[in-house]
């Protein structure tokens, strides 16, 4: 019977019988793809190029490149003032990831929809995009300007996006949890904490340390950009005083490639991790 | 129950060794980069005083507001025309590296590993090295976010692939498709509302990225950001600041709409 139904729905047309289908889903989404693909072939005319010679550009450009990656070395800095900074910078990135992670679990736990009121969740939520929506750099100044330029502020700054992504990815895998189990304990009589400490915890442990080991690594980078750009220090620091003072492209080449390094290391540890604690399930 | 107890003990004493390594590593690490933990909470009532104060726009800062909004639309364009050139490469590649649509292994695995350097050179480094021979200069920008964006996407669309379309991939190989009837009839369809959703969040990091890149290279919001910051005009900052606030949250409203309708 049901066979016969969708068969009546075939539509043949010149003789190939019809694959597509037309719905709501498909009209949106191939509106957004054109609308997307004209926006991209008329931008270009948007932008002001000021008067600059592309091809000498892109010679200069490959120059510098092969400059960079081809022959790096260290001038200005020694290798152990580099292993230094790269520390400071990990550093930056473990303290801000370390504590939005913490300040994350509490609200994560405020935010879950099967543990609190939705109203509490939302205005979260709505805290989250806030944050979010300056970008990091813009609150390292912000802080800067109370705080003074330097490791606090740049601390701060990246602590609010680490909290902002962490609460979402924490409240996401309390949300996952099995309502039954939640539904138990209280049936039980067990407190609020009880059911924080004995089912929440145990339940979503292995995810929290994967997402913050993940934000650790976004963290990283992030620290590498503030050094450059709000003055943090570490490697980022490093960089930018290599390009924009000495010109040295030498330089730069071997702080990127020790930069370079330490990213595949972390996100190596971050794939061992997540395949350790949530493949094994 | 013995043992029962010993497991108990065990995980406590476990617990504490955590605690007190995470414990060591932040002081040593608050020691190295100077950060007091006093000095960061004392500073949080004067940076929420600041905000208050300056985040609403007064009549002077609305004087730059043409500026900005220049700016701000030079932003936008920049962030999606990189994001959607970067994505055009990046399927090309994600093709060649996921395990269902994958050309032969070498090339999976150095489509792979080019990925992963453009992913992982700090967006930074690009723009410093770049803004050396563009100038201060739109290009500039393009590049350093193209670059990283096509990093990023590369590894989102290898995973979209993958998940998506192995069942498919199958039935289609069994009918006796060819290669690219498997990748334009059974992949791509299958994996493509999860790449449009992919390129909205890119789009929303990528106009972050841009003040960060504007900030160091001299070009868009960010350079704008930069002199009134300096100047210590705080009103026009706060104006910039939330210019973008608005900007990032209408394009994430746009995306979580469009998503819920295509996924």
């Amino acid at each position: 019977m049901e066979a016969a139904s969708s068969v009546q729905r075939l539509k043949v047309r010149h003789g190939k019988i019809k694959i597509r289908t037309f719905n709501r889903s498909t009209f949106v989404l191939q509106l957004t793809l054109s609308f997307i693909l004209l926006f991209t072939i008329i931008a270009p005319f948007f932008l002001d190029y000021s008067a600059i010679d592309i091809q000498t550009a892109i010679f200069y450009t490959l120059d510098n490149l092969k400059m960079m990656f081809l022959q790096p070395a260290l001038n200005q800095v020694t290798l152990g003032a580099a292993l230094y900074q790269i520390l400071i910078t990990l550093s930056l990135a473990f303290l801000s990831t370390l504590i939005g992670a913490v300040i994350s679990f509490f609200l994560s736990i405020a935010s879950a929809k099967n543990l609190m009121p939705s109203y509490i969740s939302n205005i979260i939520i709505a805290f989250n995009s806030f944050i979010r929506a300056v970008p990091t750099v813009l609150w390292v100044l912000i802080f800067a300007i109370v705080a003074g330029l330097g490791s606090v502020a740049a601390v701060l700054g990246m602590t609010l996006h680490t909290i902002a992504y962490l609460t979402k990815a924490y409240s996401e895998s309390i949300e996952d949890i099995d309502n039954g189990m939640i539904e138990a304990l209280r049936a039980t009589g067990a407190k609020w904490w009880h059911i924080i400490v004995h089912v929440v915890l145990p339940q979503t442990s292995s995810y929290m340390v994967s997402w913050t080991f993940l934000r650790f690594e976004t963290n990283y980078g992030v620290a590498i950009a503030m050094g450059a750009a709000a003055a943090a220090g570490g490697i980022g620091f490093e960089l930018f005083m290599a390009s924009s003072f000495y010109y040295d492209l030498h330089e730069v080449g071997m702080i990127t490639y020790f930069a370079l390094a330490i990213a595949l290391i972390l996100e190596f540890i971050s794939i061992w991790i997540k395949n350790r604690l949530i493949g094994s399930r | 129950m013995n043992g029962n107890l010993d497991v108990v003990k065990k995980k406590k004493i476990q617990m504490t060794l955590v605690l007190l390594i995470m414990l060591l590593i932040t002081v040593g690490t608050s020691m190295l980069t100077e950060f007091s933990f006093a000095q960061g909470i004392a500073s949080i009532p004067g940076t929420i005083v600041w905000m208050a104060t300056n985040l609403i726009p007064g009549a002077e800062s609305m004087e730059n507001l043409p500026k900005v909004l220049a700016k701000l639309w030079e932003t936008i364009v920049l962030s999606v025309l990189s994001t959607t050139t970067a994505a055009i490469a990046a399927l090309f590649f994600a093709l060649l590296g996921s395990k269902t649509t994958k050309v032969n292994q070498p090339m999976a695995i150095m489509s792979r590993f080019i990925a992963s350097v453009f992913r992982n050179i700090p967006v930074v480094a690009w723009a410093l090295v770049l803004v050396i021979s563009f100038g201060h200069n739109v290009v500039t920008g393009y590049f350093a976010l193209f670059f990283t964006t096509f990093g990023f996407l590369v590894r989102a669309f290898i995973e979209t692939i993958d998940e998506a379309s192995i069942e498919s991939v199958e039935a289609l190989n069994a009918t006796g498709a060819t290669y690219f009837q498997m990748v334009f009839r059974g992949v791509i369809p299958e994996s493509l509302p999860q790449m449009v959703s992919w390129l909205f969040f890119m789009i929303d990091t990528n106009i972050r990225s841009a003040t960060l890149v504007g900030l160091l290279t001299g070009t868009g919001i960010g350079y704008l950001f930069d002199i009134h910051y300096k100047r210590l005009d705080y009103e026009t900052v706060g104006l910039i600041t939330i210019c973008i606030i608005v900007v990032v949250i209408a394009i994430e409203f746009i995306s979580n709409k469009v998503r819920r309708l295509i996924l």
